[in-house]
């Protein structure tokens, strides 16, 4: 019922493509991440709250329809619906249903309840593609409480010592899940203007945010004095950046749960916080959907793949898909320190 | 522990010199003085000898984590220190202990006449009450290799802030060999003598490589030129009669170089020579494989030393007549070196040292040129330094500069590629490359720095899309891709199917302008050998 092809995941019945890597008629985008939902198909269907983003991001005209969670569709007998992933707002899985057999697509997921996307919600199925990108029982992520306990923590600790404080964070999804973490109490808050363009995009069509200021070329940057900046990882080792001195660097990312990713950065703090599973919530999901054949893409696919067959006998296959996860280079520009060879004098 | 652990986590969390500094001067100043002189060994690279094998940790991390071990290979695999995945790997502890560090570490060093039992039983009882901060402590103590990104010179530094001496001073008095078990730190750090311990050398003062336009520094007449020698950077000790050869890893090498057994009673007691040490033969110098073959060896026959006889090619006078003579001028220094070797080849003609010989020329273009003849006369290269300067302590900018030649480069075609580790775990970053032999090509050296974070991605987009066959961790992929692979040196090796091994080899550059069939041959890495003598 639904094959893996060069244009990316495909229901021949149907004829829709979800998230596929190539133009094609028909696509459901899971969510608006770019390598998610890429330009040039000649029709998108997605969740509501992801419209915005897409228009804002694809085009304007792009043709695009909105659907509500749970409201279900059928195209050629195939019956679809969109349910929460959790993974950032508008983010969503993709629930096919043919003759009895249901397969779901999850794009990008978390179980964790971040306080800006609708929490992930198990939808039971016979066949499940999942993302594998924290597969590795290393990774163990802290609670969403304790999260929010550490970053205010170093922001107020920075604003005592007379420094800015500034997080590189991701302008979809993880900006908004930072701002909305933040004690306002300690200080003002700043945004680069990559990340007010998407917190704007959530105000007008989801509500409000932390109130925040947008740095621009009039903004005085010496009035910019123990504040929390929030800002694109592009931006690192750039300018502007350097501007906000004197500030400490905070990463947020599930790759900061690493020592040695924590050091290549060349910040001061990383945070592990990220959007999507790690090896428990994985299992969880997984076991939750009742399903027995796992499809397993982005991420640690063949190590992952054998871990479900293993331990929890179940028909795992590794699919091989352009989407890249959590990436590095999103996360940061910050170019890893290379201790070139030291051969003496 | 709690306290070590603290500054570790805290020296880890920042980028920033003085912090580390800062982090660590709070430390000396307040940790019980037995911790505090295990935090200066550990952190200077005097770890205690290792008591538990890694085989061991892992047996018991899959039996207290229940996560199957060819898991726990994978995750060993990616995040690449034993240390850190075991701490990974284990349950969250909710009932913790607080222990002394050097506690600890004594437990662990007694480890060593304990049953295998009694051993298990120890490391296990301490995975089950540590955080997990000091849970990742406890396993680089019995792992070792303690990289933290501290210097000794942010240590030194730290013990000259906490006990208010001068840094020189502590940088001496830290040198050497020393046991953290049976040292008291304050006793260290405040006796005076360079007497009481006669084995004692100095640190080395190491030079960062020319930053700007050569002509930028100023007069030629200020400035020194010698050769920089591919060889051992050592320091030669007579005091009391006795020698004594450090390498500047900090090693006692004395019993390596038999060649320097003879100079106690030709050079005078109270010396300290600095220079290269280095296989000449009938004046010619030999590349820096045949010492590393001969430093290898566990035993000497006569045929190796007939083979590789070692000389030190001497640069600098450290201590003269038992007088530390650091602080004098360069020039000062130079010329009672000379005299010094002088007067010994007056006593022996086969005298085992050489003065480095001076660079000669009358402007900088000259001084240019000489630096590309370097590989000529197998050297790496010119060392440029002040005839004011002193000796100072560590590596420092302004008063000495290594000008080193471009490497060495050869155009070699991507065939393998494999993971990389902890956030480029999911990229494939580590690769192999080949050249041609007839129609075949034959891997020749494996390279994963040298590329910006933009071309990895897209390299491995590549990779991901012309896979042919994967093995384990690694795919074979379309032999298409071209990169310049820069590299210091070339040794021949049977063991390699290329027949030489490549010293410090990486990817200079992406030739995305050469099809594959441009790519360079066997027989051109064969000339560079060749032309390398
Ligand atoms: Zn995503
Ligand atoms: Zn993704």
């Amino acid at each position: 019922m639904i094959t893996f092809d060069d244009n990316g995941i495909y229901c021949a019945q149907a004829g829709i493509y979800i998230d596929p890597w190539k133009p094609v008629d028909k696509a459901i985008i899971t969510h608006a991440h770019s390598d998610h939902a890429r330009w040039g198909m000649n029709s998108y269907l997605a969740h509501r709250d992801a419209l915005p983003v897409l228009r804002f991001r694809l085009g304007e005209d792009i043709n695009v329809e909105g659907k509500e969670y749970r409201e279900s569709f059928s195209i050629n007998g195939v019956n679809i619906s969109l349910h929460p992933a959790g993974h950032i707002w508008g983010s969503a899985q993709v629930r096919l249903e043919y003759k009895g057999e249901i397969w779901v697509v999850s794009g990008d997921y978390k179980l964790q309840d971040d306080g800006i996307s609708t929490p992930f919600e198990p939808v039971k199925c016979h066949s499940f593609i999942t993302e594998s990108t924290f597969g590795l029982p290393v990774y163990n992520f802290p609670s969403v409480e304790s999260l929010k306990e550490d970053i205010n923590n170093w922001w107020r600790q920075n604003a005592a010592e007379g420094n800015n404080s500034v997080i590189l964070a991701y302008a979809l999804g993880k900006a908004q899940r930072v701002l909305q973490q933040l004690d306002t109490s300690i200080g003002k808050i700043y945004t680069h203007g990559a990340v007010d363009n998407i917190n704007k995009l959530y105000e007008e069509s989801i509500g409000p945010l932390n109130a925040t200021e947008r740095i621009t070329t009039e903004t005085d940057r010496k009035e910019i004095k123990g504040a929390m900046i929030i800002a694109t990882p592009s931006s690192a080792g750039t300018p502007w950046i350097r501007k906000l001195s004197p500030y400490k660097l905070g990463i947020c990312s599930g790759w900061m749960q690493l020592r040695g990713a924590r050091r290549r950065k060349g910040a001061d703090r990383g945070f592990v916080m990220s959007d999507h599973a790690d090896w428990e919530q994985l299992n969880t999901a997984i076991l939750a959907t009742g399903a027995t054949n796992i499809y397993v893409t982005h991420g640690y696919k063949s190590i992952y793949a054998k871990w479900l067959e293993d331990n929890y006998g179940l028909n795992a296959t590794e699919v091989d898909t352009l989407y890249v996860g959590e990436q590095a280079d999103e996360e940061s520009g910050v170019e890893p320190k290379e201790g070139g060879a030291d051969e003496g004098v | 522990m709690k306290a070590f652990s603290d500054v570790f986590t805290q020296i880890d969390q920042t980028t920033s010199t003085n912090e580390k500094i800062n982090a660590l001067v709070g430390y000396f100043q307040t940790a019980e003085p037995k911790d505090a002189i295990w935090c200066v060994a550990i952190l200077t690279g005097r770890r205690p000898k290792r008591t538990v094998k890694s085989g061991e940790l892992r047996e018991w991390c899959i039996e207290l984590s229940g996560i199957p071990g060819w898991l726990v290979e994978e995750s060993y695999h990616i995040v690449g220190d034993l240390a850190e995945t075991i701490t990974l790997l284990l349950p969250e502890n909710t009932d913790v202990k607080e222990y002394k560090l050097h506690e600890v570490i004594h437990t662990l060093i007694a480890l060593q006449e304990k049953t295998d039992e009694e051993r298990k039983e120890y490391i296990i009882g301490m995975w089950q009450s540590l955080t997990k901060e000091q849970l990742f402590v406890f396993n680089k103590l019995i792992t070792g290799s303690f990289r933290v990104g501290v210097s000794e010179k942010i240590v030194i530094k730290a013990l000259a802030k906490a006990f208010d001496i001068e840094e020189n001073i502590v940088a001496h008095r830290l040198s050497g060999s020393w046991d953290a078990g049976t040292t008291s730190l304050l006793d260290m750090l405040t006796t005076v003598s360079i007497a009481d311990d006669i084995s004692k050398p100095y640190p080395f003062y190491l030079a960062y490589a020319l930053e700007t336009p050569v002509a930028e520094l100023g007069n030629l007449d200020d400035w020194q030129i010698e050769r920089k020698y591919d060889g051992i950077r050592g320091q030669i000790i007579i005091r009391n009669g006795e020698l004594f050869v450090w390498s500047r890893g900090e090693d006692l090498m004395t019993e390596k170089f038999v060649e320097f057994a003879i100079l106690p009673g030709i050079i005078p007691d109270g010396t300290v020579i600095d220079g290269e040490i280095i296989p000449v033969k009938d004046e010619q110098l030999m590349p820096f494989h045949v010492m590393q073959t001969r430093i290898g060896r566990k035993k000497l026959s006569k045929k190796h030393l007939e083979d590789a006889p070692l000389v030190m090619i001497c640069y600098d006078l450290l201590e003269y007549k038992g007088q530390d003579v650091r602080e004098k001028a360069m020039t000062e220094r130079r010329a009672l070196l000379e005299q010094l070797v002088a007067d010994a080849r007056g006593e022996m003609e086969l005298l085992p040292l050489m003065m480095s010989p001076l660079v000669v020329a009358t402007d900088w273009d000259e001084v240019a040129q000489e630096r590309l003849r370097a590989r000529d006369v197998g050297c790496e290269g010119l060392m440029l330094k002040r005839k004011d300067s002193v000796y100072k302590t560590g590596r420092r900018r302004g008063d000495w500069w290594k000008w080193k030649v471009d490497p060495l480069s050869i155009d070699g075609v991507l065939i393998y590629a494999q993971r990389g580790h902890g956030r480029r775990a999911n990229l494939y970053t580590d690769f192999t490359f080949a050249v041609w032999n007839g129609e075949e090509l034959v891997p020749f050296a494996k390279a994963y720095s040298g590329l910006t974070d933009k071309e990895l991605v897209e390299v491995d987009n590549w990779i991901k899309r012309h896979t042919l066959d994967k093995f384990g961790p690694v795919r074979s992929v379309t032999p298409t891709l071209v990169f310049e692979i820069g590299f210091e040196g070339i040794n021949p090796s049977p063991r390699h199917k290329s027949g030489v091994a490549l010293r410090f080899p990486r990817i200079l550059r992406w030739r995305k302008d050469k099809a594959v069939k441009e790519a360079n041959t066997r027989e051109d890495l064969m000339n560079i050998l060749k032309a390398q003598g």
